[in-house]
């Protein structure tokens, strides 16, 4: 018989063996499913209630459409904005970009930790260069990519992997000196040499660290994608935010804001399930 | 016999910002080829320390190590090295657990294969040769982490108090265990031991140091009359108790 523990509580996937388990097993289960369902339709609840709220407030002029916008409104100005194509292009162009900075940044810190790994001296030469670039507020930075740039794709992948890339060389570079030292001496008394550490210990036993930097990198790649396209571009949903409250289409804003929950939460989510799978395989 | 490793006069000691701490102050003794030896000495004494020098991860400050293989060899005899845990990487299976040494040699011939593939099947592991890590036993990983030290074929065994991390009941029989495995693939293994008792069963000889800056303070011969079928029966031999009673009176002067 498996063991319960052995079960995520969000999986709704309890197998009928348990179920023919005793009475005790069987309230067990039954309590579970029956929290579960609380949690999803409190969720549900929220959500709706606000929609609600507010496409009423609206309706009864609580609030002004022209600044605040609707469900309905939102709604409507996509399904137009899709009929002729033009919001997939923005949200295609902003993914693009941000996954486009999202591997830059995985490649190129990967790279940069396994430099500063192998030459301990000038890790601590360039600690606190790091340190000092990644307090820095990198939207500071994005009015100089465009001058140094111009304004563009690649210079929104730049902003993008600006944004990123310093917190995430600290951050696997933690977890590279973390790596239990015995499993070091472990290699060399297998008559390994740095090499052999890196690659057979310290970059497996740091896949997780890997992958829960990676969570973080999508999302601050997606800021800084955002951040580039407000003040240098001609596509994409950062430049529909702007674009949109300069000429006061406040539907579009609010539509570029709930668009960009929905592509955040779903780069996220992709993530997550890397990772399952990574967690499932080893 | 001509020893195999005849260490003479060896020094070490460790450097920090606040000074010198000398580790290893005087040490010589030799070691027997097929032999089991036990280090033994109070704990911070320079045991582990040792066992680097003689592995030659660690270079002595002064002193020196002369070889003299049996077969007339002028190498440095290959030496395997067994840590206090096992350490056996959970990401990967025991079969690529057991073979890393060769993999990073590259040295997985078939030959070698068949000879680890023999070992496991000797050695009860070959059910759990597809398993991680994580599905055996604390006695059984240890049996694994023996047969990946064997992968390289050392000539001599280094063990640094390889059964520490085990509960004492598994240690019990893992000793007795990796002991007898040791003699039946008649191999030189020298053992670093703060556990008197490990030592008097599972040794020929003792070498017993004294505090930091240590020395050799003296080198006891064991002989157990013991009955081989019996498990644990070094511990029950009758001599057992009185070289108990000597290591103890050595180690308290």
């Amino acid at each position: 018989m498996t063991d319960l523990r052995d079960y995520d509580l969000y999986a709704c996937d309890i197998p009928t063996a348990q179920l023919e388990a005793s009475e005790f097993q069987r309230k067990y289960i039954n309590k579970i499913k029956a929290y579960k369902r609380h949690i999803i339709f409190a969720r549900i609840l929220i959500l709706a209630a606000f929609l609600f709220l507010w496409e009423y407030a609206v309706s009864v002029k609580w609030i002004d459409a022209f600044f605040f916008s609707s469900p309905s409104r939102i709604v409507g100005c996509f399904l137009s904005m899709a009929k002729d194509f033009t919001i997939f292009r923005h949200i295609g162009i902003t993914l693009f970009e941000t996954i486009a900075s999202f591997l830059l940044v995985i490649l190129i810190s990967l790279l940069v930790t396994i430099v500063l790994w192998y030459f301990k001296k000038l890790s601590e030469i360039v600690e606190p260069f790091l340190v000092v670039l990644n307090s820095l507020p990198k939207s500071a930075l994005a009015p100089l990519f465009i001058v140094w740039l111009g304004s563009g794709i690649p210079t929104i992948i730049v902003a993008g992997i600006s944004v990123a890339i310093f917190g995430s060389i600290i951050n696997l570079y933690t977890g590279f000196h973390q790596v239990d030292e015995e499993k070091i001496k472990l290699i060399h008394t297998l008559g390994g040499n740095k090499w052999h550490v890196l690659t057979k210990v310290v970059i497996p036993s740091n896949l997780p660290t890997i992958l829960s930097n990676m969570k973080v990198n999508i999302g601050l790649s997606l800021v800084g994608v955002v951040i580039g396209e407000f003040i240098g571009a001609r596509k994409g949903l950062g430049y529909l935010i702007i674009y949109g409250s300069q000429v006061f289409k406040l539907d579009w804003v609010i539509m570029s804001i709930v668009i960009l929950c929905l592509v955040a939460v779903s780069l996220y989510q992709g993530i997550t399930l890397i990772e399952k799978w990574y967690k499932k395989n080893i | 016999m001509e020893a195999l490793l005849k260490l003479s006069n060896i020094k070490y000691s460790y450097h920090t910002l606040q000074g010198e701490i000398p580790a290893i102050m005087d040490i010589s003794f030799h070691v027997n080829p097929g032999e089991f030896l036990a280090i033994v000495g109070p704990s911070g004494c320079g045991k582990s320390t040792l066992l680097s020098i003689i592995a030659r991860m660690l270079e002595p400050e002064e002193g020196t190590i002369l070889v003299h293989n049996p077969n007339g060899s002028l190498s440095y005899p290959k030496m395997g090295y067994m840590l206090q845990k096992d350490h056996l990487l959970p990401w990967r299976t025991i079969w690529e657990n057991v073979t890393l040494g060769p993999e990073i040699n590259h040295t997985l011939t078939k030959e070698r294969e068949e000879k680890l593939l023999m070992y496991l099947e000797k050695y009860g592991l070959s059910v759990f040769k597809d398993r991680k890590p994580n599905e055996l036993s604390g006695g059984m990983r240890q049996r694994a982490a023996l047969v990946r030290t064997l992968a390289l074929d050392p000539e001599v065994l280094l063990l640094d108090e390889p059964f520490s991390a085990l509960d004492y009941q598994t240690r019990l029989s893992v000793a007795d265990d990796i002991g007898k495995i040791i003699k039946e693939e008649k191999k030189t293994a020298i053992l670093v031991t703060h556990d008197l008792s490990e030592a008097i069963s599972l040794s020929d000889r003792i070498v017993v140091l004294s505090r930091r800056p240590s020395t050799v303070s003296t080198i006891m011969e064991i002989h157990l009359t013991k009955d081989p079928k019996e498990p644990l029966s070094s511990r029950k031999a009758k001599e057992f108790p009185m070289y108990f009673d000597l290591l103890w009176k050595e180690l308290n002067q």
